[in-house]
Protein backbone atom coordinates (compact mmCIF):
# COMPACT_ATOMS: atom_id res chain seq x y z
CA UNK A 1 0.00 0.00 0.00
CA UNK A 2 2.66 2.40 1.10
CA UNK A 3 4.36 1.41 -2.10
CA UNK A 4 1.31 2.42 -4.19
CA UNK A 5 1.04 5.54 -2.43
CA UNK A 6 4.72 6.51 -3.48
CA UNK A 7 3.76 5.91 -6.91
CA UNK A 8 1.34 7.71 -7.42
CA UNK A 9 2.01 10.52 -9.47
CA UNK A 10 -0.17 13.55 -9.17
CA UNK A 11 1.11 15.20 -12.14
CA UNK A 12 0.05 11.94 -14.06
CA UNK A 13 -3.44 12.15 -12.28
CA UNK A 14 -3.77 15.74 -13.18
CA UNK A 15 -3.33 14.84 -16.97
CA UNK A 16 -5.26 11.84 -17.00
CA UNK A 17 -8.22 13.62 -15.47
CA UNK A 18 -8.07 16.79 -17.61
CA UNK A 19 -7.13 14.87 -20.93
CA UNK A 20 -9.94 11.53 -20.39
CA UNK A 21 -12.77 14.60 -19.34
CA UNK A 22 -12.09 16.71 -22.19
CA UNK A 23 -12.01 13.44 -24.61
CA UNK A 24 -14.85 12.16 -23.30
CA UNK A 25 -16.46 15.61 -23.85
CA UNK A 26 -15.50 15.69 -27.64
CA UNK A 27 -15.99 12.82 -28.18
CA UNK A 28 -19.69 12.89 -27.35
CA UNK A 29 -20.20 15.90 -29.07
CA UNK A 30 -18.20 14.30 -32.20
CA UNK A 31 -18.37 10.51 -32.12
CA UNK A 32 -20.58 8.87 -29.61
CA UNK A 33 -23.81 11.06 -30.34
CA UNK A 34 -23.44 11.01 -33.99
CA UNK A 35 -22.57 7.14 -34.25
CA UNK A 36 -25.71 6.59 -31.50
CA UNK A 37 -28.09 8.53 -33.46
CA UNK A 38 -27.23 7.23 -36.55
CA UNK A 39 -27.20 3.65 -35.32
CA UNK A 40 -30.53 3.95 -33.74
CA UNK A 41 -31.98 5.79 -36.96
CA UNK A 42 -30.56 2.62 -39.00
CA UNK A 43 -32.32 0.76 -36.31
CA UNK A 44 -35.23 1.95 -36.51
CA UNK A 45 -35.48 2.56 -40.29
CA UNK A 46 -35.15 -1.20 -40.77
CA UNK A 47 -37.67 -2.18 -38.31
CA UNK A 48 -39.66 0.18 -40.17
CA UNK A 49 -39.03 -1.42 -43.21
CA UNK A 50 -39.62 -4.75 -41.69
CA UNK A 51 -42.90 -3.75 -40.45
CA UNK A 52 -43.82 -1.62 -43.39
CA UNK A 53 -43.19 -5.11 -45.59
CA UNK A 54 -44.81 -7.06 -43.12
CA UNK A 55 -47.86 -4.38 -43.51
CA UNK A 56 -47.75 -4.67 -47.40
CA UNK A 57 -47.64 -8.23 -46.98
CA UNK A 58 -50.53 -8.10 -44.85
CA UNK A 59 -52.37 -5.72 -47.25
CA UNK A 60 -51.16 -7.94 -50.56
CA UNK A 61 -53.16 -10.97 -49.27
CA UNK A 62 -55.91 -9.32 -48.19
CA UNK A 63 -56.66 -7.56 -51.13
CA UNK A 64 -55.89 -11.34 -52.76
CA UNK A 65 -58.52 -12.74 -50.77
CA UNK A 66 -60.71 -9.61 -51.46
CA UNK A 67 -59.93 -10.16 -54.96
CA UNK A 68 -61.26 -13.88 -54.85
CA UNK A 69 -64.20 -13.15 -52.60
CA UNK A 70 -65.03 -10.67 -55.36
CA UNK A 71 -64.32 -12.90 -58.36
CA UNK A 72 -66.52 -15.49 -56.03
CA UNK A 73 -69.32 -13.14 -55.92
CA UNK A 74 -68.83 -11.88 -59.79
CA UNK A 75 -69.47 -15.62 -60.90
CA UNK A 76 -72.26 -16.38 -58.66
CA UNK A 77 -74.12 -12.99 -59.70
CA UNK A 78 -73.15 -14.48 -63.38
CA UNK A 79 -74.61 -17.81 -62.73
CA UNK A 80 -77.45 -16.37 -60.90
CA UNK A 81 -77.88 -13.56 -64.25
CA UNK A 82 -77.39 -16.69 -66.87
CA UNK A 83 -79.68 -19.03 -64.84
CA UNK A 84 -82.60 -15.84 -64.64
CA UNK A 85 -82.46 -14.98 -68.28
CA UNK A 86 -82.63 -18.39 -69.42
CA UNK A 87 -85.86 -18.57 -67.31
CA UNK A 88 -86.73 -15.25 -68.67
CA UNK A 89 -86.03 -16.51 -72.57
CA UNK A 90 -88.24 -19.60 -71.65
CA UNK A 91 -91.41 -17.59 -70.08
CA UNK A 92 -90.55 -14.85 -73.30
CA UNK A 93 -91.03 -17.70 -75.42
CA UNK A 94 -93.77 -19.35 -73.86
CA UNK A 95 -95.55 -16.07 -73.79
CA UNK A 96 -95.01 -15.38 -77.11
CA UNK A 97 -96.00 -18.84 -77.93
CA UNK A 98 -99.31 -18.51 -75.98
CA UNK A 99 -100.02 -15.27 -77.86
CA UNK A 100 -99.09 -16.67 -80.89
CA UNK A 101 -101.87 -19.70 -80.11
CA UNK A 102 -104.43 -17.17 -79.23
CA UNK A 103 -103.73 -14.62 -82.11
CA UNK A 104 -103.68 -17.56 -84.83
CA UNK A 105 -106.43 -19.25 -83.20
CA UNK A 106 -108.18 -15.85 -83.47
CA UNK A 107 -107.07 -15.39 -87.14
CA UNK A 108 -108.11 -19.27 -87.93
CA UNK A 109 -112.15 -18.26 -86.29
CA UNK A 110 -112.00 -14.86 -88.32
CA UNK A 111 -110.71 -17.06 -91.75
CA UNK A 112 -113.77 -19.32 -90.87
CA UNK A 113 -116.16 -16.83 -90.35
CA UNK A 114 -115.34 -14.62 -93.75
CA UNK A 115 -115.12 -18.33 -95.20
CA UNK A 116 -118.85 -19.18 -94.30
CA UNK A 117 -120.07 -15.70 -94.77
CA UNK A 118 -118.23 -15.90 -98.79
CA UNK A 119 -120.09 -19.33 -99.24
CA UNK A 120 -123.25 -17.91 -98.09
CA UNK A 121 -123.19 -15.43 -100.39
CA UNK A 122 -121.25 -17.48 -103.10
CA UNK A 123 -124.46 -19.91 -102.62
CA UNK A 124 -126.87 -16.97 -102.59
CA UNK A 125 -125.54 -15.71 -105.68
CA UNK A 126 -125.52 -19.18 -107.15
CA UNK A 127 -129.12 -20.18 -105.94
CA UNK A 128 -130.28 -16.52 -107.70
CA UNK A 129 -127.98 -17.74 -110.75
CA UNK A 130 -129.89 -21.47 -111.16
CA UNK A 131 -132.96 -19.58 -110.70
CA UNK A 132 -132.09 -17.26 -113.47
CA UNK A 133 -130.95 -20.30 -115.63
CA UNK A 134 -133.63 -22.36 -114.62
CA UNK A 135 -136.53 -19.81 -115.62
CA UNK A 136 -134.65 -19.02 -118.45
CA UNK A 137 -134.37 -22.55 -119.79
CA UNK A 138 -137.84 -23.47 -118.87
CA UNK A 139 -138.70 -20.29 -120.80
CA UNK A 140 -137.02 -21.65 -123.84
CA UNK A 141 -138.34 -25.16 -123.99
CA UNK A 142 -141.54 -23.66 -123.02
CA UNK A 143 -141.41 -21.25 -125.99
CA UNK A 144 -139.95 -23.92 -128.46
CA UNK A 145 -142.88 -26.35 -127.26
CA UNK A 146 -145.58 -24.27 -127.46
CA UNK A 147 -144.57 -22.76 -130.46
CA UNK A 148 -147.41 -25.39 -132.23
CA UNK A 149 -150.78 -25.81 -131.52
CA UNK A 150 -151.54 -28.66 -130.53
CA UNK A 151 -148.67 -29.19 -128.40
CA UNK A 152 -149.95 -25.85 -126.70
CA UNK A 153 -153.38 -26.83 -125.99
CA UNK A 154 -152.07 -30.40 -125.29
CA UNK A 155 -149.79 -28.51 -122.15
CA UNK A 156 -153.02 -26.74 -121.33
CA UNK A 157 -154.88 -29.23 -121.14
CA UNK A 158 -152.33 -30.88 -119.19
CA UNK A 159 -152.24 -28.01 -116.72
CA UNK A 160 -155.53 -28.02 -116.31
CA UNK A 161 -155.44 -31.71 -115.11
CA UNK A 162 -153.24 -31.43 -112.67
CA UNK A 163 -155.40 -28.37 -111.46
CA UNK A 164 -157.73 -30.00 -109.11
CA UNK A 165 -160.48 -27.92 -107.76
CA UNK A 166 -160.78 -27.06 -104.30
CA UNK B 1 -8.90 -19.68 -15.85
CA UNK B 2 -6.68 -17.74 -17.75
CA UNK B 3 -5.40 -16.38 -14.27
CA UNK B 4 -4.33 -19.64 -13.09
CA UNK B 5 -2.58 -20.49 -16.44
CA UNK B 6 -0.81 -17.36 -15.71
CA UNK B 7 0.20 -18.00 -12.39
CA UNK B 8 1.20 -21.45 -13.14
CA UNK B 9 3.41 -20.67 -16.32
CA UNK B 10 5.12 -18.08 -13.84
CA UNK B 11 5.84 -20.69 -11.58
CA UNK B 12 7.11 -23.11 -13.82
CA UNK B 13 9.33 -19.98 -15.13
CA UNK B 14 10.48 -19.07 -11.65
CA UNK B 15 11.45 -22.84 -10.79
CA UNK B 16 13.58 -22.78 -13.88
CA UNK B 17 15.33 -19.24 -13.45
CA UNK B 18 16.29 -20.79 -9.93
CA UNK B 19 17.44 -24.18 -11.39
CA UNK B 20 19.73 -22.66 -14.00
CA UNK B 21 21.34 -19.84 -11.64
CA UNK B 22 22.20 -23.01 -9.25
CA UNK B 23 25.02 -22.96 -11.60
CA UNK B 24 26.19 -19.80 -12.46
CA UNK B 25 25.71 -17.91 -9.41
CA UNK B 26 29.70 -17.90 -8.97
CA UNK B 27 30.00 -16.01 -12.36
CA UNK B 28 29.86 -12.07 -11.43
CA UNK B 29 28.51 -11.22 -14.88
CA UNK B 30 25.39 -13.25 -14.66
CA UNK B 31 24.68 -11.71 -11.69
CA UNK B 32 25.17 -8.45 -12.60
CA UNK B 33 22.96 -9.05 -15.60
CA UNK B 34 20.06 -10.67 -13.30
CA UNK B 35 20.34 -7.32 -11.16
CA UNK B 36 20.17 -5.08 -14.65
CA UNK B 37 17.24 -6.93 -15.75
CA UNK B 38 15.23 -6.73 -12.51
CA UNK B 39 16.46 -3.11 -12.46
CA UNK B 40 14.51 -2.99 -16.08
CA UNK B 41 11.51 -4.33 -15.82
CA UNK B 42 11.16 -2.09 -12.41
CA UNK B 43 12.28 1.06 -14.41
CA UNK B 44 9.79 0.13 -17.38
CA UNK B 45 6.57 -0.57 -15.05
CA UNK B 46 6.95 3.13 -14.03
CA UNK B 47 6.39 6.32 -15.64
CA UNK B 48 9.36 7.80 -17.58
CA UNK B 49 10.35 11.36 -17.91
CA UNK B 50 11.47 10.60 -21.77
CA UNK B 51 10.53 8.62 -24.15
CA UNK B 52 13.37 5.57 -24.54
CA UNK B 53 13.07 3.19 -27.38
CA UNK B 54 16.69 1.28 -26.56
CA UNK B 55 19.58 1.92 -24.51
CA UNK B 56 23.17 -0.15 -24.82
CA UNK B 57 26.45 0.41 -23.49
CA UNK B 58 28.95 1.59 -25.39
CA UNK B 59 31.77 -0.56 -24.78
CA UNK B 60 34.88 1.90 -25.37
CA UNK B 61 33.19 4.70 -22.77
CA UNK B 62 32.03 1.66 -20.96
CA UNK B 63 28.85 4.38 -20.19
CA UNK B 64 25.04 3.46 -20.96
CA UNK B 65 24.14 5.54 -24.29
CA UNK B 66 20.06 6.37 -24.32
CA UNK B 67 18.08 6.74 -27.99
CA UNK B 68 14.99 8.15 -27.05
CA UNK B 69 12.90 11.42 -27.24
CA UNK B 70 13.35 13.70 -24.79
CA UNK B 71 10.31 15.50 -22.91
CA UNK B 72 9.08 18.66 -21.84
CA UNK B 73 9.49 18.94 -17.90
CA UNK B 74 6.42 20.92 -16.23
CA UNK B 75 7.04 21.35 -12.44
CA UNK B 76 5.65 23.93 -9.64
CA UNK B 77 8.24 24.83 -7.02
CA UNK B 78 7.42 28.70 -6.21
CA UNK B 79 6.21 29.02 -9.53
CA UNK B 80 6.19 26.91 -12.87
CA UNK B 81 9.49 25.78 -14.38
CA UNK B 82 9.49 24.35 -17.56
CA UNK B 83 12.45 22.76 -19.31
CA UNK B 84 13.45 19.35 -21.06
CA UNK B 85 14.19 16.40 -19.64
CA UNK B 86 17.30 16.28 -21.69
CA UNK B 87 18.72 18.35 -18.73
CA UNK B 88 19.03 15.40 -16.30
CA UNK B 89 20.57 12.73 -18.91
CA UNK B 90 18.70 10.01 -17.63
CA UNK B 91 19.55 11.05 -14.17
CA UNK B 92 23.16 11.36 -14.30
CA UNK B 93 23.29 15.37 -14.19
CA UNK B 94 21.89 17.49 -11.78
CA UNK B 95 19.54 20.16 -13.30
CA UNK B 96 20.08 24.07 -12.79
CA UNK B 97 17.07 26.05 -13.40
CA UNK B 98 16.58 29.42 -11.79
CA UNK B 99 19.45 29.47 -9.09
CA UNK B 100 17.26 25.80 -8.11
CA UNK B 101 18.86 22.27 -8.53
CA UNK B 102 17.44 19.36 -9.41
CA UNK B 103 17.80 15.85 -9.37
CA UNK B 104 16.06 12.90 -11.27
CA UNK B 105 16.19 9.31 -9.22
CA UNK B 106 14.20 6.19 -10.09
CA UNK B 107 12.32 8.71 -12.54
CA UNK B 108 11.14 11.22 -9.96
CA UNK B 109 12.42 14.60 -9.45
CA UNK B 110 13.63 16.00 -6.34
CA UNK B 111 15.26 19.37 -5.21
CA UNK B 112 18.95 18.80 -4.26
CA UNK B 113 21.87 20.99 -4.22
CA UNK B 114 24.40 21.87 -6.61
CA UNK B 115 26.36 18.41 -5.81
CA UNK B 116 22.80 16.22 -6.18
CA UNK B 117 22.90 14.73 -3.09
CA UNK B 118 20.23 13.05 -1.49
CA UNK B 119 19.53 11.81 1.84
CA UNK B 120 18.07 8.82 2.48
CA UNK B 121 15.57 8.60 5.29
CA UNK B 122 15.00 5.33 7.43
CA UNK B 123 13.04 3.48 5.36
CA UNK B 124 15.34 4.09 2.62
CA UNK B 125 13.16 6.20 0.94
CA UNK B 126 14.47 9.95 -0.29
CA UNK B 127 13.38 12.92 1.99
CA UNK B 128 14.12 15.27 -0.33
CA UNK B 129 11.88 17.93 -1.56
CA UNK B 130 9.44 17.05 -4.36
CA UNK B 131 8.70 19.94 -5.92
CA UNK B 132 4.57 18.96 -7.73
CA UNK B 133 5.25 17.31 -11.31
CA UNK B 134 3.16 17.94 -13.90
CA UNK B 135 5.76 17.07 -16.71
CA UNK B 136 4.35 15.37 -20.09
CA UNK B 137 5.93 12.35 -19.11
CA UNK B 138 5.62 9.14 -21.64
CA UNK B 139 2.39 8.06 -20.06
CA UNK B 140 0.62 11.51 -20.66
CA UNK B 141 2.53 11.22 -24.16
CA UNK B 142 0.82 7.76 -24.20
CA UNK B 143 -2.55 8.91 -23.19
CA UNK B 144 -2.95 12.47 -25.65
CA UNK B 145 -1.73 10.15 -28.42
CA UNK B 146 -4.93 7.54 -27.38
CA UNK B 147 -6.97 10.54 -27.23
CA UNK B 148 -6.26 11.41 -30.70
CA UNK B 149 -6.39 8.28 -32.15
CA UNK B 150 -9.95 7.61 -30.79
CA UNK B 151 -10.74 11.09 -31.91
CA UNK B 152 -9.82 10.75 -35.27
CA UNK B 153 -11.20 6.96 -35.54
CA UNK B 154 -14.67 8.09 -34.04
CA UNK B 155 -15.05 11.12 -35.42
CA UNK B 156 -14.60 9.36 -38.88
CA UNK B 157 -16.76 7.09 -38.26
CA UNK B 158 -19.67 8.97 -37.26
CA UNK B 159 -19.17 11.10 -40.67
CA UNK B 160 -19.31 8.01 -42.27
CA UNK B 161 -22.67 7.40 -41.63
CA UNK B 162 -24.19 10.80 -43.10
CA UNK B 163 -21.73 10.35 -46.13
CA UNK B 164 -22.58 6.57 -46.88
CA UNK B 165 -26.87 6.41 -46.19
CA UNK B 166 -26.83 5.01 -42.13
CA UNK B 167 -24.04 2.64 -43.52
CA UNK B 168 -20.70 2.82 -41.80
CA UNK B 169 -17.51 2.47 -43.87
CA UNK B 170 -13.46 2.70 -43.57
CA UNK B 171 -11.72 1.60 -40.28
CA UNK B 172 -13.89 2.20 -37.72
CA UNK B 173 -16.54 -0.04 -39.24
CA UNK B 174 -14.59 -2.23 -37.24
CA UNK B 175 -15.25 -1.07 -34.14
CA UNK B 176 -19.22 -0.63 -34.95
CA UNK B 177 -20.06 -3.81 -33.44
CA UNK B 178 -18.74 -3.49 -30.66
CA UNK B 179 -20.23 0.07 -29.96
CA UNK B 180 -23.47 -2.03 -30.38
CA UNK B 181 -22.32 -4.80 -27.55
CA UNK B 182 -21.50 -1.66 -25.21
CA UNK B 183 -24.91 -0.20 -25.97
CA UNK B 184 -26.92 -3.87 -26.16
CA UNK B 185 -25.01 -6.39 -23.62
CA UNK B 186 -23.08 -3.91 -20.92
CA UNK B 187 -25.42 -0.57 -21.03
CA UNK B 188 -28.78 -1.87 -21.64
CA UNK B 189 -29.07 -4.88 -19.54
CA UNK B 190 -27.51 -3.02 -16.03
CA UNK B 191 -28.43 0.37 -16.12
CA UNK B 192 -31.86 -0.21 -17.60
CA UNK B 193 -33.55 1.12 -20.98
CA UNK B 194 -34.65 4.50 -19.39
CA UNK B 195 -31.08 5.54 -18.14
CA UNK B 196 -28.67 4.17 -19.99
CA UNK B 197 -28.20 6.97 -22.79
CA UNK B 198 -26.78 9.05 -19.49
CA UNK B 199 -24.15 6.90 -19.46
CA UNK B 200 -22.97 6.18 -22.65
CA UNK B 201 -20.34 8.35 -23.59
CA UNK B 202 -18.60 7.31 -20.45
CA UNK B 203 -19.02 4.11 -21.16
CA UNK B 204 -17.60 4.08 -24.26
CA UNK B 205 -14.98 5.90 -23.75
CA UNK B 206 -13.87 4.34 -21.05
CA UNK B 207 -14.16 1.01 -23.38
CA UNK B 208 -12.23 2.19 -25.80
CA UNK B 209 -9.68 3.82 -23.77
CA UNK B 210 -8.71 0.81 -21.21
CA UNK B 211 -8.16 -1.01 -24.55
CA UNK B 212 -6.23 1.02 -26.50
CA UNK B 213 -3.90 1.91 -23.73
CA UNK B 214 -3.36 -1.87 -23.26
CA UNK B 215 -2.52 -2.36 -26.59
CA UNK B 216 -0.43 -0.01 -26.82
CA UNK B 217 1.34 -1.18 -23.66
CA UNK B 218 1.72 -4.48 -25.49
CA UNK B 219 3.22 -2.68 -28.25
CA UNK B 220 7.54 -2.86 -28.19
CA UNK B 221 7.14 1.28 -27.65
CA UNK B 222 7.17 0.04 -23.77
CA UNK B 223 4.73 2.41 -22.78
CA UNK B 224 2.69 1.38 -19.17
CA UNK B 225 -0.39 3.26 -19.01
CA UNK B 226 -3.09 1.19 -17.43
CA UNK B 227 -0.59 -0.21 -15.48
CA UNK B 228 -0.33 3.29 -13.65
CA UNK B 229 -1.92 3.43 -10.33
CA UNK B 230 -2.31 7.11 -10.95
CA UNK B 231 -4.43 6.09 -14.51
CA UNK B 232 -6.36 3.86 -12.75
CA UNK B 233 -7.20 6.09 -9.32
CA UNK B 234 -8.33 8.59 -12.01
CA UNK B 235 -10.84 6.35 -13.91
CA UNK B 236 -12.08 4.54 -10.72
CA UNK B 237 -12.43 8.08 -9.32
CA UNK B 238 -14.73 9.11 -12.26
CA UNK B 239 -16.93 6.26 -11.95
CA UNK B 240 -17.27 6.76 -7.79
CA UNK B 241 -17.89 10.32 -9.10
CA UNK B 242 -20.87 9.66 -11.52
CA UNK B 243 -22.24 6.96 -9.49
CA UNK B 244 -22.26 9.36 -6.39
CA UNK B 245 -24.04 12.12 -8.24
CA UNK B 246 -26.42 10.36 -10.53
CA UNK B 247 -27.70 8.03 -6.94
CA UNK B 248 -31.56 8.20 -6.59
CA UNK B 249 -32.75 8.47 -3.15
CA UNK B 250 -33.42 5.16 -3.32
CA UNK B 251 -30.17 4.40 -3.92
CA UNK B 252 -29.06 6.43 -1.02
CA UNK B 253 -31.68 4.77 1.54
CA UNK B 254 -30.83 0.89 -0.18
CA UNK B 255 -27.16 1.61 1.86
CA UNK B 256 -28.52 3.74 4.64
CA UNK B 257 -31.78 2.54 5.70
CA UNK B 258 -32.01 -1.01 4.47
CA UNK B 259 -35.76 -1.38 3.32
CA UNK B 260 -37.24 -4.61 5.00
CA UNK B 261 -34.60 -5.11 7.37
CA UNK B 262 -35.30 -5.44 10.68
CA UNK B 263 -34.00 -2.16 13.09
CA UNK B 264 -30.40 -3.81 14.04
CA UNK B 265 -29.88 -5.49 11.05
CA UNK B 266 -30.55 -1.71 8.94
CA UNK B 267 -27.93 -0.29 11.63
CA UNK B 268 -25.23 -3.36 11.23
CA UNK B 269 -26.06 -3.04 6.74
CA UNK B 270 -25.20 0.87 6.95
CA UNK B 271 -21.32 0.85 7.60
CA UNK B 272 -20.71 -2.14 5.60
CA UNK B 273 -23.00 -0.55 2.56
CA UNK B 274 -21.13 2.31 2.48
CA UNK B 275 -17.68 1.18 2.95
CA UNK B 276 -18.89 -0.67 -0.22
CA UNK B 277 -19.65 2.21 -1.72
CA UNK B 278 -15.69 3.14 -1.98
CA UNK B 279 -14.44 -0.64 -1.90
CA UNK B 280 -16.24 -1.06 -5.60
CA UNK B 281 -13.96 1.90 -7.50
CA UNK B 282 -11.30 0.50 -5.32
CA UNK B 283 -11.63 -2.70 -6.79
CA UNK B 284 -11.90 -1.56 -10.14
CA UNK B 285 -8.79 0.68 -9.60
CA UNK B 286 -6.87 -2.06 -7.94
CA UNK B 287 -8.11 -5.07 -10.55
CA UNK B 288 -7.05 -3.01 -13.71
CA UNK B 289 -3.80 -1.98 -12.27
CA UNK B 290 -2.82 -5.21 -10.74
CA UNK B 291 -4.11 -7.17 -14.15
CA UNK B 292 -1.77 -4.82 -16.66
CA UNK B 293 1.31 -4.68 -14.09
CA UNK B 294 1.18 -8.39 -13.61
CA UNK B 295 1.30 -9.12 -17.66
CA UNK B 296 3.94 -6.31 -17.71
CA UNK B 297 6.71 -8.14 -15.41
CA UNK B 298 5.38 -11.96 -16.80
CA UNK B 299 6.08 -10.81 -20.10
CA UNK B 300 9.51 -8.96 -19.62
CA UNK B 301 10.53 -11.81 -17.38
CA UNK B 302 10.28 -14.11 -19.73
CA UNK B 303 11.56 -12.19 -22.63
CA UNK B 304 14.81 -11.60 -19.99
CA UNK B 305 15.31 -15.37 -19.24
CA UNK B 306 16.11 -16.02 -22.85
CA UNK B 307 19.38 -13.74 -22.42
CA UNK B 308 19.47 -15.49 -18.64
CA UNK B 309 19.20 -19.25 -20.04
CA UNK B 310 21.70 -19.32 -23.23
CA UNK B 311 21.57 -22.06 -24.13
CA UNK B 312 19.08 -23.23 -26.89
CA UNK B 313 16.38 -25.51 -24.53
CA UNK B 314 15.73 -22.99 -22.03
CA UNK B 315 15.85 -20.05 -24.04
CA UNK B 316 13.50 -21.56 -26.46
CA UNK B 317 10.63 -22.42 -23.90
CA UNK B 318 11.25 -19.40 -22.99
CA UNK B 319 10.84 -17.81 -25.89
CA UNK B 320 7.34 -20.13 -26.64
CA UNK B 321 6.35 -18.90 -23.12
CA UNK B 322 6.62 -15.57 -23.71
CA UNK B 323 4.90 -16.09 -27.56
CA UNK B 324 1.45 -17.32 -25.59
CA UNK B 325 1.63 -14.91 -22.93
CA UNK B 326 1.81 -12.38 -25.42
CA UNK B 327 -1.76 -13.75 -26.64
CA UNK B 328 -2.53 -14.11 -24.05
CA UNK B 329 -1.99 -10.46 -22.65
CA UNK B 330 -4.33 -9.44 -25.96
CA UNK B 331 -6.76 -10.96 -24.42
CA UNK B 332 -6.64 -10.02 -21.46
CA UNK B 333 -5.80 -6.27 -22.76
CA UNK B 334 -9.58 -6.81 -23.98
CA UNK B 335 -10.86 -8.81 -21.00
CA UNK B 336 -9.69 -6.10 -18.89
CA UNK B 337 -11.38 -3.11 -20.30
CA UNK B 338 -14.71 -5.39 -20.86
CA UNK B 339 -14.08 -5.86 -16.55
CA UNK B 340 -13.85 -1.69 -15.90
CA UNK B 341 -16.59 -1.12 -18.65
CA UNK B 342 -19.34 -3.48 -17.44
CA UNK B 343 -18.26 -3.36 -13.26
CA UNK B 344 -18.81 0.81 -14.11
CA UNK B 345 -22.75 0.57 -15.90
CA UNK B 346 -23.31 -2.26 -12.81
CA UNK B 347 -22.47 0.10 -10.67
CA UNK B 348 -24.45 2.83 -12.53
CA UNK B 349 -27.48 0.41 -12.77
CA UNK B 350 -27.22 0.54 -8.84
CA UNK B 351 -27.17 4.03 -8.85
CA UNK B 352 -30.54 4.88 -10.77
CA UNK B 353 -32.22 1.65 -10.03
CA UNK B 354 -36.29 1.79 -9.34
CA UNK B 355 -37.45 -0.44 -6.60
CA UNK B 356 -40.73 -1.07 -6.18
CA UNK B 357 -41.74 -1.56 -2.52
Amino acid sequence: MEKLINEFSFGLFFWQLLIFVGLILILKKFAWKPILDALNERENSIKESLESAQRAKDEFSKIKSDNEKILNDAKKERDFLISDAKKTGREIVEDAKNVAKIESEKIIENARESITKEKDLILKDLKFQVIDLSVEIASKILKKELSEKQKQDDYVQKLIDEIELK
Amino acid sequence: MIKSTISLLYILAASMVSYSTSYKDDENGYKNLKQEITDYILHHVQDSHDFGLLSYKDKKTNRKVYIGIPLPIIIYDKGFKFFMSSKFDHGRQVAKIDDSYYVLHHDKIYKSDSNGTISYGKNGNPQNIKPLDFSITKSVISIIFVSILMYLLFRNLAQSYNKNGLISSGVGRFFEPLIVYIRDDIAIPNIGLKHYKRFMSFLLTIFFFVWFCNILGLTPLGVNVTGNIAITFCLALLTFIITTISGTKDYWMHIFWMPGMPLPMKIIMAPIELLGVFIKPFTLMIRLYANILAGHIVMMTLISMIFLFRNFIGSGLSFLLAFFISIIEILVALLQAYIFTILSALYFGFAVEEHDH
